[in-house]
Parts: structure tokens; sequence; C-alpha cells
């Protein structure tokens, strides 16, 4: 009898891109939920919009490029990179900014630089940098949380309100400041602390609203580090170097600095922290690397929450440690069996 | 409890042991066939002891011994001759080479076998010298001669000897089957190494998960007391069985890299091996058979064998009820390191521990790989804590020097990376492609070393010969000059 001669290992691999992919979609779902539940079903509309562009700018590029398409829209990381811009961006932004977003993160941030594996920023970031930069209005309006909301939004309401022009003054109507934001433009007028966190947008560890949906995203991180999709040490170290700076302030000036809670519980914390900084392709790989890629997400977070020009600073603190990330590698490999450190 | 170290990395498999592991030890019938190849380590082929025609006796050496570095091989069985021929070897190159044929007679004929009543009076080399004309190699699977390894350099401090009884690769069962049948050769293949090496401590390493094995280990120690060896239940994780893996474990130790076990004290043999030197030196007999695995969805009855060495794989197959119908790939070895052969005419090594006839469901075919999506999963699993990834770009670019800053040649090519990538990248092949282009890189490094190396004697003679030329013109010039002035006067 003959037999084809292959190579070893001989075993079937065990896991697949899309297999990670998928299984990072789901654990957003606990995330997507406490969005929908605080803030509406705005992101609802905003995730199809997303998808949408994303395959479609994918599925262009790749003709473009005389690239097998459906294998690569079928990786679903173009999906996951939809989802996870979709749900960074306040709920109500018209459709075309979405799409815009997407599109660029997809077009600019990975396929010019030859597709997946090979951008060296987070695609996402990339699209949500774009959008704060070009848009900084929209971009900083987000719903009143669920128990402030005067009147709750429909479904249709959000489609209505997504897809037909929005004059500013109704939207203005339904918008509010985020915490953090509120946080930034009080401080900047010299108010005390304890007065502006009597404000209505806050309450509970961090902001009424914005705590839930921090926990229902810390529900998911923890379920991907369970499953071994993604690896401990970045978000431990990017939410520990976060909370031993805010505690450092918060200690030396109470007045001036929130609880290290307060910043974990806020904005894109645990976003940034478990699905955003953990982007395998534009993170640090080495054990040691990724300690330190998390730990200066952190503090650079905090720098720019504190003292620099926006109010949330996750997607920036990403993409400039992303630049990083290669130095990172090459200073942190591990120390191979047998040879001396 | 005996503390465990751990190394880095190792992945989980499903040890698919049970199949072949629940039906009883068998022993193979006499081979209609024997078949021992010529090639020796180095490549180069030996002289055969004995020509087409002639009748050889079980126990018979058939390939003379070559330095300590390839021991004699004997004939497993007695039979006629048939020829010498060129066949299919049992090597991942899948190269044919000259091997010696011998028809078996069914008599099964020895030579007289001459065992030591009372080894421990004996001299260490003497005991080696057995060892080796025994024709004794390692039994895990390298084949690398075992006087070698009892015999460390002097100024290494052994103090352990560890025995290998972790079956670390899915599907094999040989080892496991080997201590529930014949602990007491094993362990007292062990003493007759501890009294060669002359160290006081034995570990014997088993995997957790072959309960039978440990027992049957146990039960043999408190019968015979064999105080002195430990045995070690370790974690079934993928590769412990390695030998520097294995000496982690164990003793926290990490061997040198380009070094061996001895410079941290210890010294490793398969337990297999142990049990061939028992036979070796208390009965005489040298190396001719061995337990081996037949199992996969490819074959009707998995089961292990008791087979003599040289034994064409197609007996074996058949004696395991033959090929079932998914029968797909043949592999000698296990499903993560062994490699695959095109055919079943192939004989059985001294190092063949396993024959797994895979199904289709149980190996994987041509892989489409996608981008590498930089998880890091391949540097989570490596077992000596390589950058797979780095690595495989740098392969990629053909990139040696950097290839060689990653350390590539302490990769062990175990599969771990490979089986755990999400992109389904082909990294051991990426890997070995580089080792083979930095060893031709090295090949031609001598080459041009040696071809300077030449040019510079040349234009060196030529220069000399230069100066000897105008010297010896001088010289002639002078005696013209002395001759002529002699004349005038």
């Amino acid at each position: 009898m003959r037999f084809p001669t292959l190579p070893s290992p001989h075993l079937a691999p065990s896991n697949s891109v899309s297999r990670i992919m998928l299984q990072v979609l789901v654990a957003l779902v606990p995330g997507v939920m406490a969005l929908v539940w605080q803030f509406g079903p705005g992101v609802l509309v905003q995730i199809p919009i997303a998808l949408i562009s994303a395959l479609t700018a994918e599925a262009m590029v790749l003709l473009l490029r005389k690239r097998p398409v459906l294998p690569v829209l079928l990786d679903g990381s173009a999906a996951l990179t939809a989802v996870l811009l979709a749900v960074s961006l306040p709920p109500l932004v018209p459709w075309w900014m979405t799409a815009f977003g997407v599109s660029f993160a997809i077009i600019i941030g990975k396929q010019l630089y030859g597709g997946l594996g090979f951008n060296p920023f987070n695609p996402a970031m990339l699209g949500y940098a774009v959008l704060l930069i070009s848009f900084p209005l929209q971009m900083t309006a987000w719903l009143p949380p669920l128990a402030l909301a005067h009147a709750t939004v429909s479904f249709s309401d959000c489609v209505a309100l997504i897809f037909q022009q929005v004059t500013h003054a109704s939207f203005d109507g339904l918008a509010q400041a985020t915490p953090l934001d509120t946080l930034k433009t009080q401080l900047g007028l010299q108010t005390h602390l304890d007065e502006i966190q009597s404000a209505q947008v806050f309450g509970g560890l961090s902001g009424k609203g914005w705590q839930w949906v921090n926990w229902w995203l810390l529900a998911g991180g923890l379920w991907m580090i369970r499953r071994g999709l993604i690896d401990w040490r970045i978000p431990l170290s990017l939410l520990g170097s976060l909370y031993l700076l805010a505690m450092f302030f918060f200690l030396y000036k109470p007045a001036l600095y929130p609880t290290p809670l307060f910043h974990w519980f806020s904005g894109a914390t645990m976003l940034g922290a478990f699905f955003i900084a953990t982007d395998p392709v534009s993170a640090s790989t080495t054990p040691r690397g990724r300690l330190v890629y998390g730990a200066l997400i952190g503090v650079l977070v905090y720098v720019i929450r504190s003292w620099g020009g926006y109010p949330d600073g996750v997607a920036f603190a990403v993409l400039l440690l992303n630049v990083a990330a290669p130095t990172i590698d090459c200073y942190t490999r591990p120390r191979v069996y047998g040879h001396k450190a | 409890m005996f503390k465990l170290w751990p190394f880095n990395g190792g992945v989980h498999l499903p040890t698919h042991r049970q199949e072949s592991s629940t039906a009883p030890l068998s022993i193979a019938p006499l081979p209609q066939k024997l078949i021992y190849p010529l090639a020796r380590r180095n490549g180069r082929n030996a002289k055969s002891l004995v020509v087409p025609g002639e009748r050889v006796l079980k126990g018979q050496v058939i390939i003379p011994a070559d330095g300590t570095m390839n021991p004699p091989v004997h004939a497993a069985s007695s039979g006629w001759v048939s020829g010498i021929e060129q066949r299919l070897l049992p090597h991942p190159s899948g190269f044919s080479g000259s091997c010696v044929v011998i028809d078996g007679d069914g008599m099964d004929e020895a030579v007289a076998f001459q065992g030591v009543s009372n080894y421990a009076a004996m001299e260490s080399d003497d005991l080696r010298g057995k060892i080796h004309a025994a024709g004794i190699v390692g039994l895990g699977g390298a084949g690398f001669p075992t006087a070698i390894k009892i015999n460390p350099p002097r100024q290494f401090n052994v103090e352990i000897l560890v025995l290998n009884g972790a079956e670390c690769e899915p599907y094999i069962s040989c080892d496991d089957s080997l201590l529930r049948h014949y602990a007491h050769e094993v362990l007292g293949g062990a003493l007759i190494f501890m009294h060669i090496l002359r160290v006081a401590r034995c570990l014997l390493a088993v995997e957790e998960d072959m309960p039978e094995a440990i027992a049957a280990l146990e039960l043999a120690k408190a019968e015979a007391g064999y105080g002195h060896i430990e045995i070690v239940a370790i974690p079934a994780i993928y590769p412990t069985g390695g030998e520097k893996q294995l000496i982690k474990v164990l003793t926290g130790r990490e061997v040198p890299a380009d070094g061996i076990p001895a410079q941290v004290g210890v010294v490793c043999h398969n337990v297999a091996t142990a049990a061939a030197v028992h036979k070796a030196i208390t009965a005489g007999e040298p190396l001719i058979s061995r337990i081996v695995t037949v199992t996969g969805q490819g074959v009707r009855k998995p089961q292990n064998l008791l087979t003599r060495i040289g034994t064409p794989i197609s007996e074996l197959v058949e004696q395991c009820g033959g090929y079932t119908d998914s029968a797909q790939r043949l592999i000698m070895g296990g499903p993560m390191m062994g490699f695959a052969l095109a055919s079943d005419d192939v004989p059985i090594s001294k190092s063949t521990n396993c024959i797994l006839v895979a199904g289709q469901a149980e190996v994987v075919g041509e892989k489409t790989p996608m981008p590498c999506i930089r998880c890091g999963a391949c540097a989570t699993v490596c077992p000596v804590n390589l950058l797979p990834q780095q690595l495989y770009w740098y392969s990629r670019a053909s990139n040696l020097e950097r290839v060689m800053d990653y350390r590539l040649p302490d990769c062990i090519e175990c599969g771990c990376c490979d089986v755990v990538c999400p992109s389904h990248i082909p990294l051991v092949q990426y890997f070995r492609a580089a080792k083979s282009k930095m060893a031709e890189k090295e090949k031609e490094r001598l080459k041009a070393d040696h071809a300077r190396m030449r040019y510079e004697a040349r234009v060196a003679r030529k220069a000399q010969e230069q100066l000897e030329k105008a010297e010896s013109a001088r010289r002639k010039k002078e005696l013209l000059a002395t001759a002529l002035s002699t004349s005038k006067s």
C-alpha cells in the first residue's frame, strides 16, 4: 500500500482565526446589552451600519488587490473592527460618520498596510481617532443614561435620528456630555471636584449608566481570559498602572483628582483594557512586553484624561503604544531554555 | 510529595492511549522477512558481515560496530540472507539505501548467549563494552548509542539517573505496556546504570495518567526492594517526555544549550533502554526486539506488539488485523514528531516506538495558511521559550542572521506552535527549511574558508618559489663573478 508523505506535525490545528474573532464578538454581547439598556437601542442601529461598511470596504479593496474576497471576509476580523468601533461611538451619530470611520479603519488602517496581520495600528481606534478629530462635537455628544433620560428613545426613533439629517438643535436637546467630559470642562473652570461630582451625570462608582457598561465589558473580558482568547497581562497591567497612578494623585489632591475606581469604570477603560489593547496584531507579543505595553497604555490614559486635551484617552494611548510595540518586543525577549539571561 | 518544576508552555493533547493499551501485549509471530539498513548515523554505509546465501542465527552480528557511535546490529531471528538490496529506509528523508535482507526460516535458532551473574563485581568499562556489543541504542526515539551516554566526561559530577517513562506523544503506549509487563527488568536495568555511573539516586518518571504502570512499578519495587529508585508521577503535558523538559520538571535544572545533561549532573535514559540493558547484561541477549505500538483508526486491532527489530511494518499491520478503509497516513512515531512513510515495506528500527496508521479524521491534510495575527499562542506553548512568530517572519525573509539571533537552533521541532496556530501556518516546516539553509550556508562558509586557505597557501608558495629562484640566480651570478675574477687573475 502507498501512503502520502506530509511533514509532521500531523495533528490537526485546534483553533482558527475566525473562531477567535467570533468568540471575541460573543464576549462583547454583555457590554452591548448594557449599552442598549443604559443608552437606548442606538448602538443596535450603528452595528449593522458599521458591519455593512466594513465588509463593503474590505471587499472593494480585495477586488482591487485581486485577492480572494470571501475567505478574508469570513475571517471575522473586519466584522470585529466594525463592532468595536460601533460600540465606541455615541449611539446617535449620523450614519455617514459611522460608515466613514469604519471604512477609514478598514481601508487606510488595515488593507493599505497589507490586510490582516500587517496593520501597525488598531484599525478601530484609528477610525475612532479620525472621527474624534474631524467631528469633535458629534463625537462627544452622548445620550443621557437611563436614570436621567426624560423620555425613552425607541428603536425607530434611533433609526430616524441616525438616518435623517438631524438639526443641531434637536440633537442637542437629546445629547448630554459624558461624566469624563463634564469633569474635564468643569475642572477647567476651577470647579471643586465634590461640586462637579454632585452633578446628575455622576453616580455609583463613576457615572450613571457608564459604570454598568464597564462592568459588563469587564465580565466579557474576564470570560475571554478564562477561555484563553486573550492574555491576562495586558488588561492587568493596564488597569494596574491606571489604578496606581490615579490612587497616587487622588491621595495627593483629592479635591482635583477622582478616585481610581472612577477611572476604571468611566469611559472606554474596560473596552480598552480587554478588547482594544489586546488586539493581537497591533499589540506587544512577548510576555514581559505585554506587561510593559499594558502599563504604558494605562499611564497614557491617565495622563490624557487628567492633563490632555480630550476627556478620554484610550484611543490615543493605544495608538501611541501600537507604534512602540515592535520596540518593546525587541527588548523583552524571553530567556530561551538552556541560555543565560 | 515530590517537588516538580514547570517548564514553559507545552500543550494538553488527547492521549489516544487507550486504543492500544487496553489490548493485551502480544508477541509478534516470527517474521518472514528481516530488513537491516546498512546506513550509519553519519550517513555512510557499513559493510555487511554476511553475504547472500549465508545462513544466520538469531543474535549473530550482521553489521559490525564502527567506533562507539555505531554499535553492531544483530539478526533478530534465524534465516538465510536473501540479498543486499536498495530499499526504502525508516527515515524522514524518504531515501532508499542498501539493506541486508534475511528470509526467516521459522526456526529461531540462536547463537549461545552468555549472561553475567554478578555485574556488581565488574568494572564500568567492561559493562559499557558489553552494552555496546549488545547493539544498544536509546529506544525512546533518538537512537543515540547508550554506551556513550553512560560514559559522561569525567569533569561532570553526575548524581542523578533519570529514567524516562513519560510517553508524551499521543497514541503511543509502548512504554506504558513495557512498564506494566516488565517492571522488574526496567528497575533491574536502572540498577545496572546506577552501578556503571556510580550514582546513588534514580528518578523514574511516569505520566500521571498511567496508573497501571505506576502500580506495577511500585509492586516490583516492594517485591525486590529497589529502595533508592523513586517513582515520580509527572503531569501529562506534551512534550514533558522530551529529555530537556523532563530534566527541568524533575530537577529544576536546565541543560545548557549545546550542552549535555551530564553538565547539570543528570544522565537520562528511556525505560525501554534500561530493560534492554538488563537483558543484555544478565542474559547476554543483544538488542533484537522491542515493544512497538501499532495504532490509529487505520488498523483493525490496535495493540502493543513485542516485535523483532527488522520486521517489515506490513507484517505487523497484518498481525493487527490489517488496514481499515479509513487508513490515510502511515506514520513512524507519534502524530507530533513522527514521520510519514510512503510504503509499509519498511522495517522497524531500534528506535521505532510506534506505527500510527492514521485515519482521515486523525490527521491534517495540506493546510491553507492565513496571515499571522501575532496572537503569540505559539510563544505561549513553546517548551524552549522561543518566539516562533518572530522566527517565522525571519525564516520567511531568509534573514538567517536574525533567525540565529532568535535562537532557531534551539527549536526541538516538537510541533506545539504548529498545532495551536489559529492561522494554520506550518511553522515547523518554515523552521526546518531555515535550519537547512543555515546548514547550507555553514557548509559554504567552510568551503570558502578552505578555498581561501588554499589560495593563500598557493600565493605563499609562489612567493617562496620566486624568492628561491632569485636567491639561486643571485648565487649563480656570484659564482660566475668569482669564477670570472679568478680566471682573470
